[in-house]
């Protein structure tokens, strides 16, 4: 690729960041975010990653995307999986092995309903949200 | 019917303390007679963290956060709230007046984390949609090399990796120091026992390391970097390599970067694996090939490092403020935190604490609001007995300092350490002897046997701690303990050495009771020297449920059903599983 100039990175930045910012505000993709971590892969994050894949596949929804993100610190519920989506408020959830995976897809992105007992705090604001 | 409010209540499985088990089914009933039951979803959620004010009750999607709720109240909320849509004030948390800025009810600031659990660390552009390369991009086009040292000066910003000391300074030294060559190093080698706070940074944000070495190379005209990390990393390893591919390909990384004129790139070092090469002089030497040893300071690495030449070298999470200093200020960064420490501080929570893991506050956050707002107190609703920090290098907190603002300075006028930010919460069932025997072990362990005041003194100290600990030890020895350990401080060539005995002068000061108990009464008030306890079944209270005896691993329980049982004590390995299980009392631990 071409080497960035400060202008092409100011313009990358401008677009990268409405992107980030529309998702699962404007568009109707659903945004699946897995902690993948050292601590979160330890404590079973592939195993939700696979069910997600997986579900996502044979039920052929075409409209989700699943990212992998760092450890969000929430060593206490590993592995945390944070919902995105336009009809729904933003949801983080933890203890998240392949069977509740399986839940948040059926109930959470299909029913419209948050899943009872995995839902966490976010430990902090978003300092580039204030 | 579309679901239009999400009730989460907090802790309901976890938190018995609390009445949120009547608020979670008063708000159903109370859903339920108004109608709402298919436009109101009350689900329960794991820990909030603020547990000194359960039950807690937060409504989406508009964010209302209720605290101490009454199940009486559960009416008025779904009356008032969810079907009127007027919140019901006097039950909303309010913000204490002295907020830190950036912060809610949630006392977490996250400003090393701020990308943590965010963006993908492999993918360069969401990075850069979070305001990414925006300090490097001010830092070549806008600013000289002296320019940049000033904003980290005005910034307060100190060292990460243990000693705090400032980092506009160091870079000034480097930036002075005549040389053909010139090196920025990371130290991620992370040795700490119980702290992981660079991993997380290196893992989940690794262009936040990138970006604060390239601002440190225009800083002080360096070509070349060097992450000096752990091999135990292999994750943190590879999305690293990743993310020096991208910058690379970027133009981030390499010639003429953004069209500046800046020459530099950095190249990955993997660490031998001792803990000793966190510390900087060791680290350097290992990294030119030679065994990772201390060598005496001065001269400093800012002056004489990395094959003799000037050598920037900052922890991780020292850099990983760097961009977000030059991007917002330094007086913004010195507005958070405390006069002498501005900024956050990463502490790793473990220990018998509900919730464990990565808590990044402002200094000057106090220990309470650590240990009860943020981590939701002590596990098994146990008492608090005290908080380690500073791993082998610190030492305890007692209750006593609960409401202490931590920082670099208060931390060392207790006679602990903020080291590298490892926080081991301890309860009545710890031991301190126990405690800080296992830190002296480590000590003994890793250090590199150069100077003989280490050598010696941890090993002396180690024996005389594993004495007390059997209970042969002797009053002289608290005595010894303090004079082996104050030379050990006094004479050792580095820090290893200077500070191991810290753990021991620590819990001497604010625990010598305990260290008197073991000697005198050879009793470990905790269980856990075994030497010092034995378990017996006291026959008046046994009604011969027979549990203990299934539940002891070495089967030495005997007793027939209906009649007191008795354990062999010759063949108990005191692990205290039958005191766990009689649910009688009748397991007595003495
Ligand atoms: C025994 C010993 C181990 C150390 N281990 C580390 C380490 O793992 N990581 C680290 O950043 N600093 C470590 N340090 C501190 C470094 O020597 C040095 O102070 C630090 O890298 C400087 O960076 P800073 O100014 O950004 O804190 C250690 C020091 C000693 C004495
Ligand atoms: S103090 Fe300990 S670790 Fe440091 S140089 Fe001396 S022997 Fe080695
Ligand atoms: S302490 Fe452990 S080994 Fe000893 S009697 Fe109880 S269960 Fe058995």
């Amino acid at each position: 690729m071409e080497k960035l100039t400060v202008k092409t990175l100011q313009k990358l930045r401008a677009e990268h960041k409405e992107d980030m910012e529309n998702r699962g505000v404007q568009d109707d993709t659903i945004h699946i975010t897995i902690g993948m971590g050292t601590c979160g892969i330890a404590a079973g994050a592939k195993e939700a990653l696979n069910m997600f894949l997986g579900e996502a596949y044979t039920r052929k929804m075409d409209n989700i995307v699943i990212r992998q993100t760092g450890c969000m610190g929430l060593c206490h519920a590993e592995p945390t999986v944070e919902v995105k989506m336009k009809s729904m408020p933003d949801t983080l959830y933890g203890r998240v092995d392949g069977e509740i995976a399986k839940k948040i897809i059926s109930s959470h992105l299909l029913g419209g309903r948050l899943v009872s007992e995995y839902i966490f705090d976010y430990p902090a604001g978003d300092i580039y949200k204030e | 019917m579309n679901i239009k409010h999400y009730c989460l209540v907090c802790g309901v499985s976890g938190c018995k303390s609390s009445k949120a088990d009547a608020v979670y089914h008063q708000l159903l009933s109370a859903g339920d007679s108004s109608g709402l039951s298919g436009e109101v979803q009350i689900v329960k959620t794991g820990c909030f963290g603020l547990c000194g004010q359960g039950p807690i009750l937060k409504i989406l999607p508009d964010e209302t956060l209720y605290v101490g709720v009454k199940p009486e109240d559960a009416e008025e909320i779904v009356k008032e709230h969810l079907v009127k849509g007027k919140p019901v004030e006097r039950l909303m948390y309010k913000t204490p007046k002295e907020t830190k800025p950036g912060q809610s009810y949630r006392k977490q600031l996250r400003l090393v984390l701020r990308n943590c659990g965010v963006i993908d660390p492999e993918n360069i552009d969401e990075y850069i949609a979070r305001r990414g390369y925006t300090g490097l991009e001010k830092a070549l086009s806008q600013l000289k090399s002296e320019d940049i040292i000033e904003e980290l000066k005005i910034s307060g910003l100190r060292g990460r990796g243990g000693a705090g000391f400032p980092t506009g300074l160091k870079w000034q030294f480097t930036a002075e120091a005549e040389a053909s060559q010139k090196y920025i190093v990371c130290n991620a080698d992370e040795g700490d026992p119980g702290a992981y706070m660079d991993r997380a940074v290196l893992e989940g944000d690794p262009h936040s390391i990138i970006e604060a070495m390239t601002i440190a190379a225009k800083a002080v005209t360096a070509s070349h970097g060097i992450i000096y990390i752990r091999a135990e990393y292999p994750l943190a390893i590879s999305r690293l390599e990743i993310a020096l591919r991208q910058a690379r390909e970027y133009g981030l990384l390499g010639e003429n970067i953004l069209g500046s004129g800046l020459h530099f790139d950095i190249e990955l070092r993997l660490g031998a694996g001792a803990f000793v090469c966190g510390e900087e002089t060791a680290l350097l030497a290992s990294t030119e090939g030679k065994r990772g040893m201390p060598t005496p300071k001065p001269p400093f690495p800012a002056v004489k490092g990395l094959f003799g030449k000037p050598t920037v070298i900052n922890n991780v999470e020292t850099l990983a403020n760097i961009p977000l200093i030059l991007d917002r200020g330094g007086a913004w960064f010195k507005s958070i935190g405390t006069e002498k420490s501005p900024g956050t501080k990463v502490f790793a929570l473990t220990g018998k604490i509900e919730n464990s893991g990565l808590v990044e506050v402002a200094m000057g956050t106090t220990l309470r609001e650590i240990v009860y707002d943020i981590g939701g107190g002590i596990r098994d609703g146990k008492k608090f007995k005290a908080v380690q920090t500073g791993g082998p290098s610190g030492g305890v907190i007692t209750t006593d300092f609960l409401d202490t603002p931590i920082d670099f300075d208060s931390l060392t006028a207790i006679g602990s350490m903020m080291g590298s930010g490892g926080m081991i919460v301890m309860d009545e069932s710890d031991c301190i002897v126990d405690v800080t025997q296992f830190y002296m072990e480590f000590c003994v362990d890793e250090s590199c046997g150069k100077c003989a005041p280490c050598r010696i003194g941890t090993r002396r100290m180690q024996q005389i701690l594993n004495r007390i600990s059997k209970g042969t030890g002797t009053l002289d020895d608290i005595e010894k303990l303090k004079s082996i350990g104050l030379a050990t401080q006094k004479a050792s060539l580095c820090g290893l050495g200077q500070t191991a005995a810290n753990p021991v002068l620590s819990t001497l000061k604010y625990f010598e009771k305990e260290y008197l108990e073991h000697i005198e009464q050879r009793k470990c008030r905790a269980g856990k020297c075994k030497d010092l306890v034995s378990y017996t079944i006291d026959a008046e209270k046994c009604i011969g449920c027979t549990v203990c005896a299934r539940k002891c691993p070495v089967h030495c329980i005997t007793g027939e059903r209906k009649t007191a049982h008795t354990i062999d004590q010759s063949k108990c390995i005191k692990c205290g599983a039958c005191l766990e299980a009689c649910k009688f009392d009748a397991v007595k631990i003495a």
